[in-house]
């Protein structure tokens, strides 16, 4: 047998930190044929981006390898110097980074950076053969005008654009290798789909093969035809991607097949039943919760309640924005137009679309944080429009927010037992001693234990922080709850328990939901209703079962192919 | 399977199962003590040596500023002109000054104006630089643009060359430690201003200001509660930096002559009356010189040690 064109054997890699040696990755074995395509699944912190960056040795900080070796090419790439770790790097290996926006420099222009590449690699010399070459490359990374793009710079680039440039310079020198690092993870779902078609076709052209890092396993079996879960440093399970997804043996790969919620709407689809009538048996005792699961239940609960009062009524609402031009003039911009739909009490509207497509704009002014330019929101039939600082005061305990950002919705210097009794505080409920009662009754509401009432917001996980930013939300009782991205920004698994926890404390407080997200497939396991808005407009209002069943919008239609995992047939 | 590992093959493989338990996934760890910004600042400041050093200096200086009685016997104020400038003899360690005054007893009791003078300029720097900073960097527009072109044009004087403008519309006999002061200050506080206005800047577009927002607190509350808490942490660390400024400006305007009178004991005053004999007495102009590096040096240093302490980026350096 021939050896491979990348061969990993007993990978460690460990991490220097304050508190002593962190061992990230731990006896990592890989093999990777010419042109053949390979994704690493997990969890943030399970090592497969460390695992990815320490072959071409960009590990970052104080990361290093401590053992096993790495062969490329009939090469080992531990023992390389740095010169010729740096021959290796884009001529031979090309990388495409996680974060379009950061990692181009916006001083320079896009020409510019490409050119550099070129000539890095050494494809081409001469100014005349570098710029001939970086134009090819832009052309190939599907830029049609690129002899006009070479000359702008990176802000005029939208996030797509920027990731196909990127890709362009991880692919100009014709590389074997090409590791990409959760190349999507920050872009549209639709625009996510169109990269990694264009990704995909440019590999197969040129016979690069891909190393492909990912947290959505749906994503990865569609990309990958061999995929290996990553679990603490460590792989847990490999296989053909197929098998693995159909057929999980590890618990913790079943956990992640029945968290993720790409491939519970798929389940769910290929099903092909209203979700009502759906029978769900979880595979093994391993396996603690399952969305479809959980999205059946609630759908059954919802078909037996029958027809219920709106609580939030949007009518007609337009916003719009003054944005200041260089010269001082103002120009007009329309986030939200002549918008309306109405939820129910005690279910959940999903509202859907790419960014800069107004949903959240929707969101702030339910909450009273923007003023509404025309039109109206009703609140329990209570106007919004008209309402002064008091009564919008009033109109406040009744619904709350969740932000997306587990990191930055909560104020670093309070403890989580402030945090959560504040809005008590400000609404002056009861005293001391009954708002610290409440509190730690919201605490285990949320599941969080009792002793986390004086800690602080850094000594807890994202989730964990989510949490508690729910337990805020619910301290004053509100009757509507705006989850703006809520669960966008947490990994799998956290995000499917905290979907549930959502899930149980609808059913226990009868709360009502809107539901901000750019991500359908969340929706399908969570919303019973769905607005898909485009540019401002709303396109598309129905029950989840219609939209996701029947969608009679071509935009709808777009947004739903772009959930990965197409192509693979599931069992429930 | 009989090995643990996952060797590469076309295969189903599967980790063995007792290896990676699975522990809860989202589990609280509560034993763990208890941190936060504060706390782990304080946890760090106890481990640096500079800090320990520098706050018994501090100490130390404040001590003497309050009870000069209790280092110095004798009286800096009686002066003798046949011991002018007489080297070190009993009782009088540092030697005399041109006017035969003694010069340890001098510095102990000059002390205090220095200090005070200090203290008094970073009160007035902290006050002034805070409640224009906060007010410009959290309302912004009309009221931003206003209060910053008002702070750009005291910037734009040099506080030195401001406060000697100032002293000097004073006769000698009407200045004191709190004129000094006031002229220093009153110069030297936009820059505080400017780091609180970018940190409230910053702060306030996080998704816990919004928050407060929709639980309904008031602008001010949000403001005192959650805004300036969080941006306040450099503005302490220039202010500490600032007070050693301070003194150094009081010893440089009363050198010059248009900072405290005669009659008041300050360090740069002795400074200042000791130029004329640099030559015979150099020592009677190094001695108030070491008191003021000291001095300085000591604020600096706990500056310094404030701020790697408030930077977490600093404390991973070390």
């Amino acid at each position: 047998m021939t050896e491979p064109l990348l061969q990993i054997r007993d990978l460690e890699i460990a991490f220097k930190t304050q508190n002593g040696i962190v061992q990230a990755v731990r006896g990592v074995n890989l093999d990777l044929g010419a042109g053949e395509t390979l994704a690493i699944v997990g969890e943030s912190g399970s090592g497969k981006s460390t695992t990815a960056t320490s072959i071409i040795n960009l590990l970052p900080g104080t990361g290093h390898i401590t053992g096993g070796s790495i062969r490329f090419d009939g090469r080992e790439l531990t023992s390389l110097s740095r010169k010729e770790m740096e021959n290796i790097r884009g001529r031979e290996i090309g990388f495409v980074p996680q974060d379009p926006m950061s990692n181009l420099n916006p001083v320079w222009s896009i020409g510019f950076q490409v050119e550099e590449a070129v000539r890095a690699n050494g494809i081409a010399t001469g100014r005349k053969e570098v710029k001939k070459r970086a134009i090819e490359v832009l052309k190939e990374a599907g830029l049609a005008d690129a002899d006009r793009r070479m000359k702008q710079y990176p802000h005029q680039f939208s996030g797509g654009m920027r990731q196909r440039v990127l890709i362009g310079m991880g692919l100009a020198a014709n590389p074997k290798l090409l590791i990409a690092d959760e190349p999507t993870s920050a872009l549209d779902v639709t625009v996510q789909r169109v990269i990694l078609d264009h990704l995909e076709s440019l590999t197969q052209e040129l016979g690069t093969a891909v190393i492909f890092i990912t947290h959505d396993l749906g994503l990865a079996a569609e990309r990958a035809k061999h995929l290996v879960v990553m679990y603490k440093g460590r792989i847990v399970e490999a296989g053909p991607s197929v098998e693995i997804l159909q057929n999980p043996q590890h618990p913790y790969t079943k956990r992640l097949v029945a968290a993720a919620p790409s491939l519970a709407s798929r389940r769910i689809q290929s099903a092909d039943a209203q979700l009502a009538e759906l029978e769900v048996s979880t595979q093994t005792g391993t396996v603690d919760f399952d969305l479809v699961a959980a999205a059946a239940g609630r759908a059954e609960l919802k078909a037996k309640q029958g027809p219920r009062p709106n609580a939030i009524e949007v009518d007609d609402v337009t916003k719009v924005f003054k944005i200041r031009q260089g010269s001082g003039r103002a120009v007009d911009f329309t986030a939200v137009d002549k918008m309306s739909f109405a939820v129910e009490k005690g279910t959940t509207t999903a509202i859907v679309g790419e960014s800069g497509s107004g949903k959240s704009t929707i969101a702030r002014m339910l909450l009273g944080l923007e003023t509404i330019t025309s039109g109206d929101i009703r609140v329990d039939g209570e106007s919004l429009a008209g309402l002064d600082n008091k009564g919008l005061f009033k109109l406040r305990r009744k619904m709350q927010p969740v932000f997306q950002d587990p990191y930055g919705s909560l104020n670093p210097l309070q403890s989580i037992g402030n945090i959560i009794g504040e809005p008590l505080d400000v609404h002056k409920v009861g005293d001391s001693k009954s708002r610290r009662n409440r509190v730690n009754e919201l605490l285990d509401q949320v599941s969080l234990p009792k002793a986390m009432f004086g800690r602080y917001p850094n000594e807890l996980s994202g989730g964990q922080r989510q949490r508690v930013a729910i337990a805020r939300a619910l301290a004053l009782k509100p009757e509507i709850i705006v989850l703006d991205e809520a669960v966008s920004a947490l990994d799998v698994l956290v995000q499917a328990q905290v979907l549930q926890l959502l899930a149980e404390l609808q059913e226990e407080l009868e709360l009502t939901y809107l539901f901000i997200t750019h991500d359908l497939a969340v929706v399908r396991v969570i919303a019973d209703n769905v607005c898909v808005m485009e540019q401002g407009k709303l396109v598309e209002a129905a029950t989840t079962d219609e939209v996701f069943g029947n969608p009679k919008m071509e935009y709808t239609q777009r947004l739903l192919d772009a959930i990965p995992g197409s192509g693979i047939k599931m069992g429930l | 399977m009989s090995n643990n590992e996952y060797t590469p093959g076309p295969g189903h493989y599967v980790a063995p199962l007792e290896e990676t338990p699975l522990a809860a996934v989202d589990a609280v760890n509560v034993d763990e003590k208890p941190s936060n910004l504060w706390r782990d600042a304080w946890q760090d400041l106890r481990g640096r040596i500079s800090f320990w050093i520098s706050s018994v200096l501090i100490l130390l200086i404040v001590i003497v500023a309050i009870f000069p009685q209790l280092f110095s016997s004798v009286d800096p104020t009686k002066c003798d002109l046949q011991f002018s400038n007489q080297g070190p003899s009993e009782g009088h360690i540092l030697g005399y000054t041109k006017l035969g005054c003694d010069v340890y007893s001098r510095i102990i009791h000059g002390t205090g104006t220095s200090v005070s003078v200090g203290l008094i300029v970073t009160v007035l720097v902290f006050g002034l630089g805070v409640i224009f900073g906060a007010i410009a960097g959290f309302y912004g527009g009309w009221v931003d643009s206003v209060l910053s072109r008002v702070g750009d044009i005291f910037f734009s004087i040099p506080y030195i060359l401001a406060a000697i403008v100032v002293m000097s519309q004073f006769k000698a006999e009407d200045r004191n430690v709190w004129v000094i002061s006031l002229a220093i200050g009153l110069f030297a506080w936009p820059s505080t201003a400017r780091v609180l206005r970018a940190e409230i800047i910053r702060v306030k577009q996080a998704d816990y200001i919004t928050s407060a927002k929709s639980i309904g607190l008031s602008n001010f509350k949000i403001l005192m509660r959650h805004v300036l808490p969080n941006s306040i942490a450099p503005v302490i660390v220039i202010t500490t930096l600032s007070l050693a400024g301070a003194i150094v400006a009081e010893a440089t305007l009363s050198y010059l002559g248009v900072g405290l009178p005669s009659t008041i004991m300050s360090w740069g005053n002795d400074i200042g009356a000791a130029q004329d004999n640099l030559r015979n007495s150099p020592m009677t102009l190094i001695y108030p010189s070491i008191a003021l590096s000291i001095t300085v040096l000591a604020f600096i240093m706990l500056g310094e040690a404030v701020r790697d302490a408030l930077d977490p980026k600093a404390r991973a350096r070390r």
